[in-house]
């Protein structure tokens, strides 16, 4: 049992969250649409046909899960380091719209291979870049990264919304012109089912993004002493870790995975920038490190559950207030962080009554339970 | 195992404290499987046990910290079984815990008096606070002056303040934890005078210990802890310290001082050949002080082990740290193997030779959430890398090794190391640090919170290391160890070498009053 022990600890981790984060979301859910008067039971059929009953649903929640997959990522990789990255909007922001700069400056016939890997490289320099602001500040002189993560956040909006309304809109909107080069095609143009939807191919250059991180966090030495210092920073320090470096590396790499989020919706569903575009996903990706406890496969987990959520809120809007899912989604990033210790302690404590019977049962009467300390 | 639990003979008639077939369990670990024990009134009784025996958990059940899953507690003939801190505390039961609760900004009067605060038409009695714990400091012998910040004393006078503290609340049984960790010899004997005088004065004490010295020098019954349960229970006048470990241990366990002299540069006869770590002039800021390692200077041989005796926070923790690489030296210069590493970074350290177990092995030495296979490479993980990807059959096979070769249990290297006991933690430290190539190894409390089986364990992985021409510098609080290793010794105080002698020339009488400053001189062999 003990080999297994450390891969349970590892499921659990990824897996336990979100089922802790449905069941509240069932039970708060409940009250809150008989609140309304509707019946729940109909409201949460409605719920589940307007996102996975259909393909253009499922494109949606796809489409969405993407971008909270990529700001998710980013926190849960500036967590691991032992840092808060709030900044995920900003740099979402910026990834986007570096990609929709260089998609305007390449010529019209560029290869959409070619221009699709120098838009995705500009998404993740764009992103790495506000990222590595807050990453110098903290490695040089100790600034704190929250304080500075959310001044930057303002900074970063502020100036795009400047640059895009002042001198880079079509007339009467508030987003770029579309880019010549470098568009993402749609996942309905390959599967017809999905038409309508706004899923596209980014979601496969998200998964490898996601399983490189897997990757990188657990196999690498860099990954090794990254996770070492999010853990304890004077152990860390002990190994021959170089703390600041490691803070400055990871920051930069939090942002560039967030600006990578900007991909799905300026390359992938519009094809230009649009001031505000990230709406608030950079900030829900907080929620999604949460309840994915910052590990890669549980942020796929979590950002598939948001996204369902989300694009769950739409579908049921005629019966309930679509405020109604917004509660929902506050209520499960309150519950999720302060119940899921305490859910674990208890399936800890239920797996192992259960252990000690019945290696008690196996051993003679006599023998000590539980071994002993030592 | 020895049933000689019950009573003793009996012509104490009543017991202040009773503790009958107590279990207490957490999780998967039972902390106290029947344990027993009765102490008659107005003696010291020892609690001795390996850590992890289950003293600590009696004790926080005794003093209402903890509710027992089974068993019957009597405090003078009275039943109180699963009671809480405040009725012990009513009832005269207090404890003093190892680390301090005082409040450094407040006086000694203040602070033994708060929670209950002699009170005058609604407000605080500050002269009669000052009076009445002047009179309790009068009677007991615990001498500090009342009016001086807590802030300002020294550590032993600080343990005086806390058993101030229970007294004035009116203990009658008073639980001591480990109290002599902080203290030097002196202070060491001043708090035994200390007890058997409040003893003599009608007060039950029970010393919760692993010191055997300290149980034969001031107790009167000794119980004795293993793996929860209380295994035997003697007179101190009656036993040994070799009874008592057995006792503890479960088996025959060497505590001769061995001075097996190591076969290199003792006498401090460094010139013949390069000394494996040289020193000069080292100074060190300190967090609070600017000089925390005050110009010090020393050359350790190859297979020479030098050991710094001192009382904690004179600058051992700096002066280690330092040479690490983990605090900026400020002057001097540090030469490894005859390389300068001053301004090296902790990695190139490691690459040059130096091998460090660290002071804490909680905060540095170890990453708790880690693996023990993980946590055998930290510090040497670029040895374990190829391409940038840690080889993990590599870092697999290593842990098999060390696992095997220091007895790690439990032996599946993929536990977090957080679930090992504080031996076995330890025993990681000192398997990864020793296994690796190095020249020299800083060696800080290698053998603190561990139990005696493992200490004699450590003790003699050292000695082999300084056999193998190794030079060891040795940090402990415990001045039993450095005497008992070292074939040189120093004494650190104020951030300086006051003293510097040959193991034969050193006991701790000689060494007591260069730990607390009363003597100074030159350094002899340096």
């Amino acid at each position: 049992m003990s080999l297994s022990a450390s891969r349970r600890a590892a499921l659990e981790e990824a897996i336990l969250p979100p089922l802790v984060a449905l069941a509240i979301v069932l039970v708060v859910g409940d009250v809150l649409i008989l609140a309304t008067g509707e019946a729940p039971s109909d409201v949460w059929a409605a719920l589940v046909s307007g996102t996975w009953g259909n393909w253009y649903g499922i494109g949606q929640v796809l489409y969405k899960a993407t971008t909270l997959a990529c700001a998710g990522l980013a926190v849960a990789v500036s967590l691991r380091a032992g840092l808060f990255n709030i900044g995920a909007e900003g740099q979402l922001a910026a990834g986007g719209f570096g990609a929709a700069i260089v998609g305007l400056a390449l010529p019209a016939g560029t290869p959409g291979i070619i221009a699709i890997a120098l838009c995705t490289l500009a998404a993740i320099v764009g992103g790495g870049a506000v990222g590595a602001v807050p990453g110098v500040l903290r490695a040089r002189f100790g600034a704190h990264e929250v304080i500075v993560t959310i001044m930057v956040n303002f900074i970063v909006l502020a100036l795009l919304n400047y640059i895009v309304a002042a001198k880079l809109h079509v007339p009467e909107t508030l987003h770029t012109p579309s880019m010549n080069a470098g568009t993402v095609p749609r996942l309905a143009d390959a599967i017809p089912a999905f038409h309508g939807s706004a899923a596209n191919w980014t979601i496969l250059l998200v998964g490898a993004a996601i399983a490189a991180v897997a990757w990188y966090l657990f196999r690498t030495r860099a990954g090794f002493e990254l996770r070492a210092v999010g853990l304890q920073p004077e152990a860390a320090e002990y190994g021959g870790v170089k703390v600041p470096r490691v803070w400055l590396r990871a920051l930069v790499l939090s942002g560039a995975i967030a600006g990578l989020g900007g991909v799905n919706f300026v390359m992938g569903y519009k094809g230009y920038y649009e001031d505000g575009f990230a709406g608030g996903a950079g900030f829900l990706g907080i929620a999604v490190a949460l309840v994915g406890r910052n590990h890669p496969l549980g942020v796929v987990v979590a950002a598939l559950f948001f996204a369902t959520l989300s694009q769950g809120g739409l579908a049921i809007n005629a019966m309930v207030p679509r405020q109604v899912v917004e509660v929902l989604q506050g209520i499960v990033i309150l519950a999720v962080a302060a119940s899921v210790p305490e859910v674990r302690r208890l399936v800890r404590q239920a797996v192992s009554a259960r252990g000690v019977a019945a290696s008690s049962a196996a051993a003679a009467p006599s023998a000590p339970a539980g071994g002993s300390r030592g | 195992m020895t049933p000689g639990t019950e009573a003793p003979t009996g012509h104490r008639p009543a017991s202040a404290v009773r503790m009958a077939g107590v279990d207490k369990r957490f999780g998967a670990v039972q902390a106290n499987r029947g344990a027993n024990i009765e102490v008659a009134a107005g003696e010291i009784h020892a609690l001795v046990g390996e850590n992890g025996a289950g003293k600590s958990t009696l004790m926080k059940i005794l003093s209402g910290m903890l509710a027992p899953d089974a068993g019957r507690i009597e405090v003078g003939g009275r039943e109180v079984t699963g009671w809480t801190t405040a009725q012990a505390i009513a009832a005269g039961v207090g404890m003093v815990h190892q680390h301090f609760m005082l409040v450094p900004t407040l006086t000694v009067a203040e602070n033994v008096v708060l929670g209950r605060e002699p009170v005058s038409v609604g407000t605080f009695d500050r002269d009669r606070a000052v009076r009445e714990v002047e009179e309790l400091s009068r009677q007991s012998g615990l001498l500090v002056s009342a009016d001086r910040l807590v802030a300002d004393l020294s550590v032993g006078e600080a343990q005086r303040v806390e058993i101030l503290k229970t007294l004035y609340r009116g203990a009658r049984v008073l639980l001591l934890d480990e109290p002599t960790a902080v203290l030097s010899p002196p202070e060491v004997a001043e708090l035994w005078t200390v007890l058997r005088r409040v003893r003599d004065q009608g007060t039950t004490i029970i010393l919760i210990t692993h010191k055997l010295d300290e149980v034969m020098a001031v107790t009167d019954n000794i119980t004795v802890m293993r793996q929860g349960a209380t295994v035997e229970r003697m007179r101190t006048r009656e036993t040994t310290p070799e009874g008592i470990a057995r006792a503890m241990v479960g088996r025959d366990v060497d505590l001769r001082v061995r001075d097996t002299a190591g076969n290199g540069g003792t006498r401090g006869e460094v010139g013949g050949r390069a000394p494996a770590l040289e020193v000069r002039g080292l100074t060190v800021r300190g967090a609070r002080v600017e000089k925390a390692v005050n110009d010090v200077s020393f050359a350790i041989a190859p297979g020479e082990i030098l050991g710094i005796a001192g009382v904690e926070g004179n600058g051992q923790t700096e002066l280690l740290d330092a040479l690490a690489g983990l605090r900026t030296v400020t002057g001097g210069s540090i030469l490894l193997g005859g390389q300068d590493i001053t301004h090296s970074s902790v990695r190139q350290r490691g690459d040059a030779g130096l091998s460090h177990i660290p002071e804490d092995r909680h905060h540095r030495g170890l990453i708790l959430e880690y693996s023990v296979a993980e946590n055998l490479i930290l510090g040497q993980q670029h040895r374990f890398t190829q391409r940038g990807v840690i080889d993990r059959a590599r870092v697999a096979a290593n842990a098999a090794t060390q696992a095997a070769a220091f007895d790690i249990r439990p032996s599946d290297p993929s536990l977090a190391v957080r679930t090992l006991s504080g031996g076995n933690q330890q025993k990681v430290v000192i398997a990864r640090e020793l296994s690796r190539n190095f020249i020299a190894l800083l060696a800080a409390q290698p053998t603190r919170g561990v139990d005696v089986g493992a200490i004699e364990f450590i003790h003699d992985q050292l000695r082999k290391a300084r056999d193998a021409g190794k030079a060891i510098l040795l940090v402990s609080a415990e001045l039993r160890e450095v005497l008992t290793l070292s074939d040189r010794i120093a004494v650190m105080y104020g951030g300086r070498f006051v003293a510097v002698m040959n193991r034969a020339d050193a006991s701790e009488e000689v060494l007591g009053p260069y730990m607390t400053g009363a003597r100074k001189k030159t350094e002899t062999a340096a």
